[in-house]
């Protein structure tokens, strides 16, 4: 879990079944746990109006245990950039009563929110559950590019090579993490680089 | 006779100066010999001639230079300017505003005539002479936010009321203490405060957003806030952090009393007729240690406030690398007599 932090850093809760007419879920690697410890608390029939779509990761696991979940729609996306065209459609004709659940790493789960948001969804209404990886994904605030994984403190930003202080500041919109040059003040100061994302 | 506008920079050669009448107008951020947060909002009431209370929006000898060295800042990085979708009515509304506020204090300046939605501006000090619209953007070369703001001192944010709560959703944004717009925008209140220390825990964000959601039409609030800036650079940006930052280790005791400067923030906030929203200026003063230090007082009570800050607060006002020398230099200017109340030079 996420250790408790400043408050623009998203907190995450516990997947549980809403009441609604259809349930979108979007989850990633570990996050098709989530879903699956939700199945046992749905009531009968639940499934029957859910739309998942799953980014398994290279490794392939959790498919087969929800597509046994039988959902009215399944799919299994390459990575969240190729998934991200049907989420925006499925976002664009969802009527009321559509309930979101997001599962996975915070990268999946910003990335999502930040279509729903786009798509005029209140971020309070969307269910979330932090699985997996802690890697961030972090936007330089000097040359703007986003550096997806981050893992390091600091780390390098993959656009502009600037040394960053990654932040607990996040942003909703961007769906991302600030990066702030950490030795601006003297770039002779090279603080060494800890894995803490983990 | 109206206001003699200084040619000068915020850059490069940084010829930025204050006249002797504007040592003396300084808003002078501390009441006391010591600092620490407070709700220290009170109501934007004008106050003394020769003040920068004369007139609610303060437009002073630096004007032309400042809004120069603001479309330098655009040309660079327009993200520094943003409005989401739903913020327009408020840039009229802050349109009216400004025109009217400026228009009211500074007539041998700036001149404001209507007639039904048909308005022509003229300000003199930047040579512009426009007839518009009120209310139909296709009339005005920028939105109705960036073409005021481009004519008026200060960083601007629009704060949109819905939910209890503020959301920072549109801004003019070139001249800030170390935030970022681009980053901050569409977030509330509690969000892009977020990253300041001890506040949160003293209640003091949840106590201000009740007095701020509550501010009425036509009764404006305001508060101080101040930093410490190395040479009188207006845009000490997040994205320029990497271009400023080596400023910090340049102080040294020799050059203490022309690099180093006070900031003082005038904030105001300000109910929109139109939208709702809130408008908050926030207004940049610069003065550098040299200036004051001409009055003796402030010069003993910054000692003591600088010297005594919590490590945290003066980590987050970045003070921390040069901190010791400005003290030293400071200390010497203190003979421990003490000082009288209030914030004005003796």
């Amino acid at each position: 879990m996420a250790a408790k932090s400043i408050i623009s850093r998203p907190v995450y809760g516990t997947l549980s079944p809403q009441p609604g007419k259809h349930h979108l879920f979007v989850a990633d690697a570990e996050g098709a746990l989530a879903i699956t410890d939700l199945a046992a608390k749905a009531p009968a029939g639940f499934f029957g109006d859910v739309h998942i779509i799953f980014i398994p990761g290279h490794d392939g696991k959790h498919v087969a245990a929800l597509e046994a979940l039988k959902p009215a729609q399944f799919y299994q996306g390459h990575s969240f950039a190729s998934a991200l065209p049907r989420l925006k459609q499925t976002l664009a004709n969802a009527h009321m009563g559509l309930r979101l659940y997001l599962a996975g790493t915070e990268g999946l789960i910003g990335q999502a929110m930040q279509a729903a948001l786009e798509a005029g969804i209140d971020h309070t209404s969307i269910q979330t559950e932090h699985r997996g990886s802690l890697a961030r994904r972090m936007q330089c605030v000097h040359c703007k590019g986003i550096t997806e994984n981050v893992i390091t403190q600091p780390a390098t930003c993959s656009h502009c090579g600037l040394l960053l202080l990654v932040r607990d500041h996040y942003s909703r919109r961007l769906a991302a993490f600030q990066g702030v040059c950490i030795n601006a003040e003297d770039r002779s100061e090279i603080p060494p680089m800890e894995e803490i994302f983990r | 006779m109206g206001i003699t506008f200084r040619k000068e920079t915020f850059r490069d050669d940084f010829t930025f100066r204050n006249s002797p009448e504007h040592i003396r107008r300084f808003p002078f951020p501390f009441h006391e010999d010591s600092y620490m947060y407070a709700v220290n909002i009170e109501p934007h009431v004008v106050g003394p001639k020769g003040s920068v209370l004369e007139n609610l929006i303060d437009v002073d000898e630096h004007y032309v230079a400042e809004m120069q060295d603001r479309a330098l800042v655009l040309a660079e990085d327009p993200l520094r300017c943003q409005s989401l979708p739903h913020m327009t009515l408020a840039g009229w509304d802050l349109l009216e505003l400004l025109m009217e506020q400026q228009a009211l204090g500074y007539p041998e300046h700036f001149t404001l005539t209507r007639d039904g939605d048909r308005w022509r501006w003229i300000n003199r000090p930047l040579g512009i002479d426009d007839s518009f619209t009120f209310g139909d953007v296709s009339t005005l070369p920028y939105g109705p936010m960036e073409y005021i703001t481009r004519q008026s001192q200060g960083d601007f944010c629009i704060l949109d009321q819905r939910d209890g709560n503020l959301w920072m959703d549109a801004g003019m944004v070139t001249t800030q203490a170390d935030w970022s717009l681009d980053f901050d925008i569409g977030m509330n209140f509690f969000e892009w405060h977020a990253p300041v220390p001890l506040a949160h825990e003293k209640g003091i964000f949840t106590r201000a957003l009740k007095f701020l959601t509550n501010i009425q039409q036509g009764k404006p609030a305001r508060r101080l806030n101040w930093t410490m800036t190395v040479n009188p650079r207006l845009d000490t940006s997040p994205e320029n952090y990497h271009k400023w930052g080596p400023d910090r280790a340049t102080v040294t005791p020799e050059n203490v009393g022309e690099k180093v400067h006070l900031r003082v923030e005038l904030q105001s906030f300000w109910r929109l007729p139109r939208s709702n929203g809130i408008v908050f200026p926030i207004r940049c003063y610069l003065i550098k240690m040299d200036e004051l230090v001409t009055q003796p007082k402030w010069a003993r009570r910054l000692h003591r406030v600088i010297r005594d800050l919590p490590d945290e607060l003066a980590n987050y006002k970045g003070l921390t690398r040069y901190r010791p020398t400005l003290v030293e230099w400071l200390s010497k200017l203190d003979d421990g007599s003490p000082t009288s109340p209030g914030f004005g030079p003796d």
